[in-house]
């Protein structure tokens, strides 16, 4: 089985958004990036069919050689080679038009994409890709078995879960559940070493036509300062909430 | 021309978020001067949707339930009879899942998450939350046909007089390799993107044992219950409750946080709910600063005391 795992490099979840250029540009001053966690949830289970069923794992990044790194770290973890698509990722269709041009070089059997990046949050790659390719498509997928040609997957739905069955070429748009948290690994110093062997190929873009264009950032306004509310008076809250609030 | 909206429904209901979606598709027409038409799947009665603004409603008797790739392709073939120029969706797990299909299958470009009614419809402008609501981004879609996620509980039930004419719409059913086995679905439980109000527990909790109160508390208040990462990350509360950056998004009316200090993951999945109230012992915990109404004190004796208040507030105000 031949896995492709799409890596997208985001700010850590704990950094600061600010913008510059008149609010037009994520400012990355002084920002860490990492593997989008959706996406590191999908490929620490990508390392488990290779263990286990063996199978060869790719990742792919579209965007410029700051994203080397990140792409680094996954091979790190334990992928056997990375494509950098060497083309900014304007938007969503834009990036799923690069990568269903490297699913189609590569003969992929599974790609394993995150449900959204925690940057852009917009949460179309996966399924665009999987409608480019007219491969199989699963989102928010917490669960994925392969047996042969057939897959069981779970996707979590408003208020429960839901379990299918389908086949390759599958795309899933992965998060959580797919492994658990303790479950993702933390690249070693052998792993590290060997990463800098890997081949990590850079491809040029395909034609494609970003059809949608951001036009600038805003923050949210700052709130107004907390309004704390004794312990010994929760009568007080229960009003706040219904005649100030009025949400109860 | 229309603008076409579908309107989710679950056993023979439209959902809370339907509507929603109804009313912003009516806003959006207004700006462009044109009807709204609706399509939906095994609704009993669709006529409802007059008040929210739809002008017609394509109701399709569709018994297999629903498949992403197979609802995406019957709204292409209603949006390509109606010669639409607008697709407006909820967020719901369902429709993210079908809208990049759809998206796909009209060449539209599709703006997720978005907030409020286009600022523009030339060019067509939409605000829409990104970096998990630390941010807004201002997006312009530039295709001929365009797809507008709504964020649930971000544009309201605005209602309009109308009324709603039904049509017989008779799609055909695409194949799909990918079959139901089964679903599980607590339908006794409100679920975090259906609930108007959100009760979360934290660490502060102290063990999976002392999560009665909290269910006692969502069950007061009709509220669906939640968690922090860490408590779903013990293992103490399925991940399916887990809110945050890498968990579920809220956007409830109302969050009520319970011994969670607030960790700038955690504040941003729950940011576009619109009231928050922070009940921990540790004054000095960051859910404070963004909070609407603090409690300082010990969840253990505060909560089952404020269950008692509300209850008694509810038998005042039934």
């Amino acid at each position: 089985m031949k896995i492709l795992v799409c890596i997208s490099h985001v700010p850590d979840t704990t950094s600061k958004i600010n913008f510059a250029e008149g609010d037009t540009k994520f400012d990355t001053n002084g920002v860490q990036f990492v593997i989008n966690p959706n996406d590191e949830f999908g490929l620490t289970r990508a390392m488990w069919f290779k263990e286990k069923q063996g199978a060869s794992v790719d990742v792919v990044n579209v965007g410029g050689p700051e994203t080397e790194s990140t792409l680094r770290k996954a091979l790190a973890i334990g992928a056997d080679g990375a494509i950098r698509v060497n083309t900014p990722a304007t938007d969503g269709f834009a990036v799923a038009k690069q990568l269903a041009k490297v699913v189609q070089d590569g003969s992929y059997d599974l790609v394993i994409a995150g449900r959204e990046s925690i940057d852009y949050n917009g949460g179309m790659v996966p399924g665009m890709l999987a409608a480019l390719i007219d491969a199989n498509f699963v989102n928010n997928c917490i669960a994925l078995e392969v047996d042969g040609n057939n897959a069981t997957a779970t996707r979590e739905i408003d208020g429960g879960k839901e379990t299918v069955s389908t086949s390759l070429t599958l795309v899933i748009g992965g998060q959580k559940g797919l492994v658990e948290e303790s479950d993702l690994r933390i690249p070693n110093m052998r792993g590290i070493m060997m990463a800098r062997k890997k081949p990590l190929n850079i491809v040029e873009p395909v034609d494609s036509n970003a059809e949608t264009t951001s036009v600038k950032f805003e923050k949210p306004l700052p709130r107004g300062a907390v309004k704390l509310v004794s312990p010994d008076n929760l009568d007080e809250l229960v009003s706040l909430l219904h005649n100030e609030a009025k949400v109860i | 021309m229309s603008v076409l909206v579908y309107t989710e429904s679950e056993q023979g209901k439209f959902k809370k978020i339907a509507l929603e979606v109804a009313a912003y598709a009516k806003a959006v027409a207004s700006q462009m001067g044109t009807s709204v038409t609706a399509v939906t799947f095994n609704v009993t009665d669709a006529t409802e949707l007059g008040n929210y603004g739809v002008d017609k409603i394509l109701n399709i008797v569709h018994p297999d339930g629903f498949n992403a790739k197979v609802y995406a392709d019957i709204i292409k073939q209603a949006a390509e009879k109606e010669g639409v120029k607008v697709v407006v969706v909820s967020s719901s797990a369902d429709s993210k899942y079908l809208a990049p299909l759809l998206a796909v299958g009209l060449n539209a470009g599709y703006a997720s998450n978005v907030v409020e009614a286009p600022s523009s419809v030339a060019p067509f402008t939409v605000k829409r939350t990104a970096f998990t609501n630390k941010a807004f981004n201002l997006t312009e879609i530039n295709t001929d046909i365009k797809i507008v996620g709504v964020s649930n509980n971000s544009y309201g039930l605005v209602e309009a007089s109308g009324n709603a004419s039904l049509e017989e719409f008779s799609p055909s059913i695409a194949s799909s390799n990918v079959s139901v086995l089964s679903i599980d679905k607590a339908t006794d439980k409100v679920s975090i993107a259906d609930a108007e109000i959100v009760v979360s527990g934290g660490r502060g909790l102290k063990g999976p044992e002392n999560w009665g109160m909290i269910e006692e508390l969502a069950s007061v208040l009709g509220a669906a219950t939640a968690c922090s990462k860490p408590v779903s990350d013990l293992g103490w509360r399925p991940h399916s409750e887990h809110v945050g950056q890498t968990g579920k998004p809220v956007a409830s009316n109302l969050y009520i946080a319970i011994g969670i200090s607030g960790a700038i993951q955690h504040l941003a999945g729950i940011n576009a709910s619109k009231v928050k109230v922070v009940i921990n012992t540790d004054s000095e915990a960051p859910f404070f600063k963004a909070a609407d109404y603090g409690v300082v004190g010990d969840a253990f004796d505060v909560v089952p005391r404020l269950i008692e208040k509300l209850k008694e507030f509810k038998a005042q105000n039934a």
